[in-house]
């Protein structure tokens, strides 16, 4: 008991960076009367720095052949290395998983020996997981730089969700603290399975039985504040990716320091919380409000500001655009009014079919009216936006809502 | 004098608290012609003395009518939020429903989108709490597995969603035997890897119930609940400790019931 408790503890601990959590997005029934299912995506618990715990996320193994500079795993680090074997894998997962204590499994590793010698085991793990104990929870697996197609190819079978992080926002910043890395690679992995995911698809149209593959799509992941990079380089890159790769999601990753090194933020030094929750934020802006990357952050102003959100930032940005008229303006119109998501414009346009919309409504709708105010007009609310200058108006609503997000997410923040 | 009951005056209908009471009473209203209805549930009415009072009789084949002509009107989303709300056992939501059911019966089809509505909203906006209790209940059951091989969980949700969780189990833990009890409501759902039953345990006997249960655990529970705990404690990163973020996304209440909340 004591060595299996050991290993869990080292290999969990390396692996809890990777933020990725999501277990969404699949939908892989339980039709073979085994266990699990996939496709809503559970938040099993929270740590204790607020974040989900979904998955069970351990690596393989953290003994590893190279030596980035941003990770605690590489290989001139003096730390404790630990290996699970495949069995030791899957009869963790499937124990939690018949608890309930999870939606599945995120599997990465170091790289032992080679590449393909550590994608092999990885593949032996899905590959039992999913025909012997006929498990159909999630399962994640982030693929290793180097290894070759075929074994990519094969995991993709079995898989939900694969991914293989870019790191660093940019090939020059990423060659700097890992040069045997290469956003190259990664873009050749990406590719790989996305053209196999195409092919499927193509073939699941006019044959039903095609099997699944990598049902839950592809994801990355860039670790922000440990290179120099502007939030438009990110911004830039995540945009890129997702077109090129169909991606379904891009993570940030606020660096958290792990090693000394004179390429890297020191040690102690504060992650870049509140950073990593704009970058998420426009992120969000961009999957889901149409906005584009140059829209949220450009040359001139190359960087979110922390001190309100990119939504409203460009909104402050962009007076033409306001008083937005919620009797008439349309959906995309709407969802750029700071204050109101999707799911109240929805609403405001459900109901503006019954008759006018009047401000008691907007409230219940779901509307933060606190800063929705100043940017539109509906039938009992005047336009109240022209009247003030936009300095003026972001100081007035800085006052009024003051973000109780920035103090949830920097409790640090909070002491001043 | 006897009291006049006419089409403006406030009557008194006391029902059962089922959801077939609340419908018949739906029901009633419409064949007796009341137009403003006060829905008190029978033990815990606080009825007032002046108004008219109607005793209804659940009659399942009115409550059946009822929730057809609800079904032709309501979109299957609506349906379930519906559902929903009536689960959350709250007295003024009750009222809700009974309003929200003449209000869409008495306007043509689309009157539910009509968020304007202070009973559509409201049952909206239960209907929304409600689900996020049954999203918590999927989330925060944990299972134990006894000697015999059941894997066994209590909870105690803020609202009645076992009746809203127990597909989501099934589908998933469908080659094993489990039971989840809300000991709140002293029941539970059992599935024998074929269907599920409803168990009820006798309000004494519960908690030796389960304590015996708990007396006769799987060899390998200990490993993997420590296990479990182990991971918890080592997947949290220490430099981004956010204990305010923490208790917003597990509220104490939810903690007795959570693993790898027990110490050791
Ligand atoms: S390859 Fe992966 S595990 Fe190895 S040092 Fe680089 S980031 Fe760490």
């Amino acid at each position: 008991m004591e060595r299996i408790r050991e290993k869990l503890r080292i290999l969990a601990d390396a692996a809890k960076y990777d933020v990725s959590c999501a277990s969404s997005g699949s939908n892989r029934k339980n039709t073979n009367g085994g266990i699990g299912d996939t496709g809503s995506g559970i938040c099993h618990s929270y740590t204790e720095d607020g974040r989900c715990v979904s998955l069970l996320k351990i690596l393989l193994t953290n003994f590893c052949i190279y030596d980035c500079a941003f990770c605690i795993s590489r290989k001139s680090n003096d730390v404790k290395r630990a290996a699970f074997t495949v069995k030791e894998v899957v009869d963790l997962t499937m124990n939690f998983y018949r608890r309930n204590f999870i939606e599945g499994l995120f599997l990465s590793s170091g790289i032992f020996k080679h590449a393909d010698y550590t994608m092999e085991r990885m593949l032996a793990i899905v590959k039992k997981l999913r025909l012997e104990e006929n498990y159909n929870g999630y399962i994640h697996l982030k693929t290793i730089p180097g290894a070759s197609q075929e074994l990519v190819r094969e995991a993709g079978l079995y898989a939900d969700r694969m991914s293989i992080n870019l790191e660093m926002p940019t090939e020059a910043g990423l060659k700097a603290v890992a040069p045997e890395k290469s956003h190259t690679e990664v873009r050749r992995q990406l590719a790989t399975v996305n053209h196999q995911l195409i092919r499927f698809n193509d073939e699941r149209s006019m044959i039903r039985s095609v099997p699944k593959f990598v049902p839950a799509g592809q994801s990355t992941q860039m670790v922000v504040g440990a290179t120099p990079e502007t939030d438009l380089q990110v911004l830039q890159t995540a945009a890129e990716f997702y077109t090129a790769y169909a991606l379904k999601r891009v993570y940030y990753s606020g660096y958290i320091p792990v090693n000394t090194d004179e390429r890297m933020p020191l040690l102690n030094s504060q992650p870049p919380l509140l950073r990593e929750n704009r970058l998420y934020q426009a992120d969000w802006l961009m999957r889901f409000y149409g906005f584009a990357a140059g829209e949220i952050v450009n040359a001139a102003q190359p960087h979110l500001e922390m001190e309100i959100d990119p939504k409203l930032s460009w909104a402050l940005r962009h007076p033409q655009f306001f008083p937005v008229d919620l009797n008439r303006a349309d959906f995309k119109t709407i969802i750029r009014v700071p204050g109101i998501g999707r799911q109240s414009a929805q609403k405001i346009i459900a109901t503006r079919q019954f008759g006018n919309i009047y401000v008691y409504q907007l409230q219940k709708m779901g509307v933060a009216y606190n800063r929705a105010q100043y940017f539109i007009t509906c039938t009992d609310a005047l336009n109240r936006y022209t009247d003030k200058d936009p300095q003026q108006l972001r100081a007035l609503i800085l006052k009024t809502v003051q973000s109780k997000y920035a103090s949830l997410l920097a409790p640090q923040l909070a002491l001043f | 004098m006897p009291h006049l009951i006419t089409h403006h005056s406030v009557v008194q209908y006391l029902f059962d608290g089922s959801f077939s009471g609340l419908l018949t009473a739906v029901f009633e209203s419409y064949a007796a012609r009341h137009c403003h209805v006060a829905l008190f549930e029978q033990d815990k009415a606080r009825n007032n003395f002046f108004d008219p009072v109607v005793i209804i009789t659940t009659t399942p084949e009115k409550a059946l009518r009822v929730w057809k002509g609800l079904k032709k009107k309501l979109t299957t989303a609506l349906q379930v939020e519906y559902y929903s709300a009536f689960l959350a056992e709250d007295a003024a939501v009750m009222q809700q429903l009974f309003n929200y059911a003449r209000f869409v019966f008495d306007h043509a089809a689309g009157a539910a989108a009509n968020y304007g509505h202070p009973a559509v909203m409201a049952v909206q906006q239960m209907a929304q709490k409600v689900s996020r209790e049954r999203h918590r209940m999927k989330a925060f059951v944990r299972f134990q597995k006894t000697a015999c091989g059941l894997y066994i969980a209590a909870i105690e949700p803020d609202y009645n969603v076992l009746p809203l969780v127990r597909k989501h189990f099934k589908d998933r833990y469908a080659d094993q035997r489990w039971l989840i009890y809300d000991r709140k409501r002293k029941y539970g759902i059992y599935y024998d890897l074929h269907a599920i039953h409803e168990v009820l345990i006798e309000a004494a006997a519960a908690g030796t119930v389960v304590h015996a249960a708990e007396m006769m655990l799987d060899a390998s529970e200990a490993l993997y609940s420590t296990l479990w705990k182990d991971y918890f404690k080592s997947t949290n990163i220490q430099e981004r400790k956010n204990t305010r973020l923490h208790i917003r996304h597990v509220p104490r209440r939810y903690w007795r019931h959570l693993t790898e909340k027990q110490l050791g």
